[in-house]
C-alpha cells in the first residue's frame, strides 16, 4: 500500500498547519438555489438558516431566473446531457457555434472560443498566442488564474504598479524589442472592486504597439451602459484584442467561459490551447442557459439598471452609517476592517443577525488590508439591502468602529 | 552605505513600494515579505544586468537569493569582475 502511515502523516500535518494558521477553508452547505434570500446549514450539522446573500457573484440576479432554467430544460431536451467528447472530435453542437457568435456580438469583437472555465482560458491563452521572443506585461494585482496562466507560458514576465499607468509606460519603453507586447489587466478587480484604466491604457498600447488583454469575469454583463464590460465603461470596444470572461457570475452563474477578441488569436487558441485541446467543453444544458442569459441582456438593460441603483443605494448607506469603504463603483463594496480577527468576528455577527456576508484576510488580499466583500445584485430588493443595512450598523456599534478612520480601527484592533 | 547597495535600494523603492511613506532597509525581506513577488523579480533581475553588465544565471536567481538588498548586493558582487 503506497498511502502508508507515514505519507498520511505528512498530509495530516500538512491540513494541521494550515489551521494554525488560521487559513483553513470550511464549505458552508446551502440548501436552496443560488438567490438573494438563501437556506444556509453552517456549522455542518446545524439546522438550516434563512440568509440573505451578499457575498455571490450573482449580479444580475439570473442563477435562478425561470427563463433561464426554462432554456436549460429544453437544452437538456433537444441535446442531451453530455458530449463524451472533446470540442475537435466530437464535442461540438450548433449551440457551441451559436453561443460563440451570440458573445461575439455582445462583446463587441471579431470571433470567440468557449472554454471549460474562464480558470481554463487564461490557464489556455498566454501559451497559445506567445513564444519565449515576447513579453506579458501584468498589472500586479491580477486574478490567479492569470498568474497561473502567465507560469504555464514561455513568453517572459513582468508588472507594473496596480493602475499605475506611468509604471506601465516605462515598462512598454524597457520592452520596445521584443516580438509582441501584451498588457495584462483584470477589467474590474474582484477584490477592491476598482476598475482598470482601460481609455488610458489602449492609447499607450496604440502608441507602442502592444496588445491588451482583459479579465472581464466580473464586468461581463452590467459594467458600461449596455453591460457589455469594462471596455464599453471606457469607450474602447473593438479596442481590447483578448477579453476572456466566465458564464459563471454575472452570466447566469453555472459555469464555463471563453477567449474573445481578434480573429486570429482566437484561432490560436483553437489550434493551441491546451484546456480547450484536451478537455470537454461546457454541457449542452449550460450552453443553453448562457444563450437565453444573453438574449435576456441584449433586448433590455432593466437588470444592470438595478444593479447600479441597489449599488448606490448600498454604497450610500455604508457611507453614512460610518464605514471605510473602498471607493468605486461597482457592485463589489469591500468593507475595510484591517484586522484579520475583526473581520471575521463582525462576518460571524451578520451571519447570526441573518446576512452572509465573508471575511477576506491575508494571502487573499495584502496584509493589514482584512475587509468584509459585499456584492450587490440585481436579485436584491431595497428591503434587503435595508436589512443587511440594519445589521451592518449593529454589528458596527457592537464593535465600535463606526465613523471611524483606518487609523482609529487599527489603532483599537492591530492590522 | 555603499554605493551599490544605495542604487539597489533606490531601486527597489521606486519599483515596488506603492506607498512612498513606505520605508525599508538593507535587510528587509523583500520576497518573503511579500514586497516583491516572483514575477516582479523578473524586472529587478534585468535592472541589476544591465546596471553591472553581469548575466545571473537562473539558477543563482532564486526567491531566497533576491530577498533583502543586503542578499542581493552579494549575489551582484559573485558576478562584477
Amino acid at each position: 500500500m503506497g498511502y502508508s502511515d507515514k505519507v498520511r502523516g505528512i498530509y495530516q500535518e500538512q491540513l494541521k498547519g494550515i489551521q494554525q494558521a488560521g487559513l483553513f477553508k470550511q464549505e458552508r452547505f446551502i440548501h436552496s438555489p443560488q438567490a438573494a434570500d438563501i437556506e444556509v446549514e453552517f456549522p455542518t450539522g446545524a439546522s438550516v438558516k434563512k440568509v440573505i446573500n451578499m457575498c455571490a457573484n450573482n449580479y444580475l440576479g439570473l442563477s435562478s431566473h425561470p427563463d433561464v432554467v426554462k432554456a436549460a430544460h429544453e437544452g437538456l431536451d433537444h441535446r442531451g446531457y453530455g458530449m463524451s467528447s472533446v470540442r475537435f472530435i466530437c464535442g461540438t453542437q450548433d449551440i457551441h457555434h451559436e453561443l460563440e457568435g451570440k458573445v461575439t456580438e455582445f462583446l463587441g469583437t471579431e470571433d470567440t472560443i468557449l472554454f471549460p472555465s474562464c480558470m481554463d482560458a487564461n490557464a489556455g491563452v498566454f501559451e497559445a498566442v506567445l513564444t519565449k521572443d515576447d513579453m506579458m506585461i501584468a498589472d500586479r494585482l491580477v486574478h490567479a488564474s492569470i498568474i497561473d496562466g502567465m507560469r504555464l507560458c514561455s513568453a517572459e514576465q513582468d508588472t507594473f504598479k496596480h493602475g499605475n499607468m506611468e509604471h506601465l509606460e516605462e515598462k512598454l519603453q524597457l520592452h520596445a524589442n521584443r516580438r509582441v507586447r501584451l498588457v495584462i489587466t483584470d477589467g474590474v478587480f474582484s477584490m477592491d472592486g476598482d476598475t482598470a484604466q482601460l481609455d488610458k491604457m489602449v492609447e499607450l498600447c496604440e502608441k507602442y504597439d502592444a496588445m491588451v488583454f482583459i479579465d472581464d469575469s466580473h464586468a461581463s454583463g452590467f459594467i458600461g451602459k449596455t453591460g457589455r464590460g469594462t471596455h464599453e465603461k471606457y469607450g474602447v470596444v473593438g479596442k481590447i484584442d483578448i477579453i476572456t470572461t466566465t458564464f459563471g457570475k454575472a452570466l447566469g452563474g453555472a459555469s464555463g467561459g471563453c477567449v474573445s477578441g481578434r480573429r486570429e488569436l482566437v484561432e490560436m487558441c483553437r489550434q493551441r490551447a491546451r484546456p480547450y485541446l484536451f478537455s470537454n467543453t461546457i454541457a449542452p444544458v449550460v450552453v443553453s442557459g448562457v444563450i437565453k442569459v444573453l438574449d435576456i441582456l441584449s433586448k433590455s438593460t432593466e437588470r444592470r439598471d438595478k444593479l447600479e441603483k441597489n449599488t448606490e443605494f448600498w454604497r450610500k448607506g455604508l457611507q453614512e452609517a460610518g464605514f471605510v469603504l473602498k471607493e468605486g463603483d461597482t457592485p463589489i463594496v469591500p468593507v475595510m476592517l484591517f484586522n484579520a480577527k475583526l473581520a471575521q468576528d463582525i462576518s460571524r455577527d451578520l451571519y447570526a443577525e441573518g446576512i452572509y456576508a465573508i471575511g477576506f484576510f491575508f494571502p487573499v488580499v495584502p496584509q493589514g488590508q482584512a475587509r468584509i466583500r459585499t456584492q450587490i445584485s440585481a436579485g436584491h430588493e431595497i428591503h434587503h439591502l435595508e436589512k443587511a443595512l440594519d445589521a451592518f450598523k449593529k454589528v458596527g456599534k457592537k464593535y465600535d468602529i463606526l465613523g471611524k478612520t483606518k487609523q482609529e480601527i487599527i489603532e483599537k484592533y492591530g492590522a | 552605505m555603499d554605493e551599490m547597495s544605495q542604487v539597489v535600494l533606490t531601486y527597489v523603492k521606486n519599483e515596488y513600494l506603492e506607498d512612498e511613506d513606505e520605508e525599508i532597509t538593507l535587510d528587509t525581506p523583500l520576497i518573503s515579505g511579500g514586497i516583491v513577488d516572483s514575477f516582479s523579480m523578473v524586472s529587478l533581475k534585468r535592472f541589476l544586468e544591465n546596471k553591472y553588465k553581469i548575466s545571473i544565471p537562473d539558477d543563482k536567481a532564486t526567491p531566497e537569493a533576491f530577498d533583502s538588498v543586503n542578499k542581493i548586493v552579494k549575489l551582484v558582487r559573485e558576478f562584477v569582475k
